[in-house]
């Protein structure tokens, strides 16, 4: 009986955001944020930017021990010795976001409505760079995550405010709705499959965190990766497992995935950079 | 000519089973179970454990309804098949894989797991 009922609301929920398709970002992110608050064990919105400790206190202790000692500590020296640095011609990230940091990792992603693109932190990082005369960092690991590192712990405790109100920032955020519930790979699984409706469960020995949340703290140090990774890296990640083929880094499709993320994360607080298995 | 040939394979085959059939069917039945175990259990083919809790796996995900009483659940064996082979036939937005369509198991694979779970 329970069985029934519960793969009951999993259909009908799995099919809203296409039946309604007129649903603004705004309908969007209540109907989650209501999904959440029903069927999560703990449905306290603000511990979301925490991702899977959100659930799993277990794996909330350990990492709280992690943070005690960071393991990104080192690339946050890296951040601030990068940010710092002059450029051959004399000028410096600061001459390109400003000089106070706590106000740039906010910012990001947003839609330029000029250029119609979705303009990312790691984006503008690397245009700075190239503005400049400078060569541009690799997109995934290194020096960038370590900036984008140093950049979002100084923003810690601000909130995300992304929310498109444009009809072309709407376009791009559907773009990334559609990505996020479409089923791909020859598993044949959306991100929605995993991060909204088996959010809290366990899959093999991965318990599996939720959607609302997911932009707060990258870049993120995983001990897989032993290493400092944005979240373009991630998502790539998890297309991979899924057998499907992962796109770039900063490609369109991982822009409007981020950007839609970031929308459903509306409101909550940055708190990066992260730690994770 | 060809034809003669598999008849009289076919009935020699026969021939040499009979002194042993007993014995043999549950043999093969037995490894084809054991097979199929192998391949639910592989991650990198059925994992079925990923979703399932399935009595002598480890680490078995919480997604998906425990396979237990089989039998009673699908009297046909047919439908468990089915059920293996495109989940999607039953609920088009299910989250389990369509193992047959999207080539993730040959069909002798799925057959091997069909005999897997209705052991169970
Ligand atoms: C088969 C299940 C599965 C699918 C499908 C899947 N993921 Fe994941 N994902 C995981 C697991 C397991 C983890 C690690 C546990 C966690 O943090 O949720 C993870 C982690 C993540 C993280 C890091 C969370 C954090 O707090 O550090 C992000 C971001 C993410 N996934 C995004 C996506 C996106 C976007 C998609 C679709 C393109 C997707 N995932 C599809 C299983 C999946
Ligand atoms: C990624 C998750 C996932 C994987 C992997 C998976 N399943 Fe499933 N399975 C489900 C879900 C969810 C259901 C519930 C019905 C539905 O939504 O289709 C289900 C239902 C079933 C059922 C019907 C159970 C019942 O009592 O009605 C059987 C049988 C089954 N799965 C067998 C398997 C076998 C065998 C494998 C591996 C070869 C497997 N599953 C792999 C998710 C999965």
């Amino acid at each position: 009986m329970k069985k029934l009922i519960s793969s009951v609301t999993l259909l009908a929920l799995s099919l809203t955001p296409f039946v309604a398709a007129q649903a603004t970002p705004e309908d969007d992110l209540k109907a989650l944020r209501a999904y959440f608050k029903k069927n999560m064990p703990n449905p306290d919105l603000s511990d979301y930017k925490n991702g899977i400790y959100a659930f799993n206190k277990d794996a909330r202790a350990q990492w709280e021990e992690i943070e005690e000692f960071p393991p990104y500590e080192i690339d946050l020296d890296k951040g601030k010795e990068l940010w710092e640095k002059k450029f051959k011609n004399g000028k410096s990230f600061a001459d390109c976001f400003g000089s106070d940091l706590s106000k740039i990792r906010p910012k990001y992603p947003y839609h330029d409505e000029a250029k119609d693109t979705i303009v990312t932190l790691e984006g503008d990082i690397n245009k700075c760079l190239t503005d400049n005369g400078e060569k541009p960092y690799k997109w995934k690991k290194g020096n960038i995550a370590a900036l984008s590192a140093y950049i979002a712990k100084a923003a810690e405790g601000t909130k995300i405010t992304t929310m498109p109100k444009t009809e072309k920032a709407i376009a791009w955020y559907n773009k990334g709705k559609n990505f996020f519930y479409a089923k791909r790979g020859q598993l044949n699984l959306s991100c929605a499959d995993c991060h909204v409706y088996s959010a809290s469960k366990w899959i093999r020995g991965d318990n599996l965190g939720p959607a609302v949340g997911h932009t707060t703290h990258f870049p993120v140090f995983r001990s897989k990766w032993g290493a400092l990774g944005t979240l373009h890296r991630r998502y790539g990640g998890c297309n991979k497992n899924i057998r499907a083929k992962p796109f770039k880094a900063q490609s369109d499709e991982y822009k409007a995935l981020e950007y839609f993320e970031a929308v459903m994360s509306n409101g909550l607080e940055i708190n990066g950079p992260g730690a994770r298995k | 000519m060809r034809r003669n040939f598999r008849t009289v394979q076919t009935v020699f085959t026969a021939l040499t089973l009979i002194g042993a059939i007993g014995f043999s069917a549950t043999a093969i039945a037995g490894d084809k179970i054991e097979e199929g175990k192998k391949l639910a259990f592989n991650k990198k083919k059925g994992n079925c454990l990923a979703c399932h809790h399935i009595v002598g796996g480890t680490q078995p995900g919480n997604i998906a309804p425990p396979l237990v009483g089989m039998k009673g659940r699908f009297p046909k064996k047919s439908d468990l098949r089915a059920q293996i082979v495109d989940p999607r036939v039953k609920n088009p937005d299910s989250m389990m894989p369509p193992f047959g369509p999207h080539a993730i198991l040959t069909d002798e694979e799925i057959d091997s797991i069909v005999e897997f779970i209705y052991s169970l």
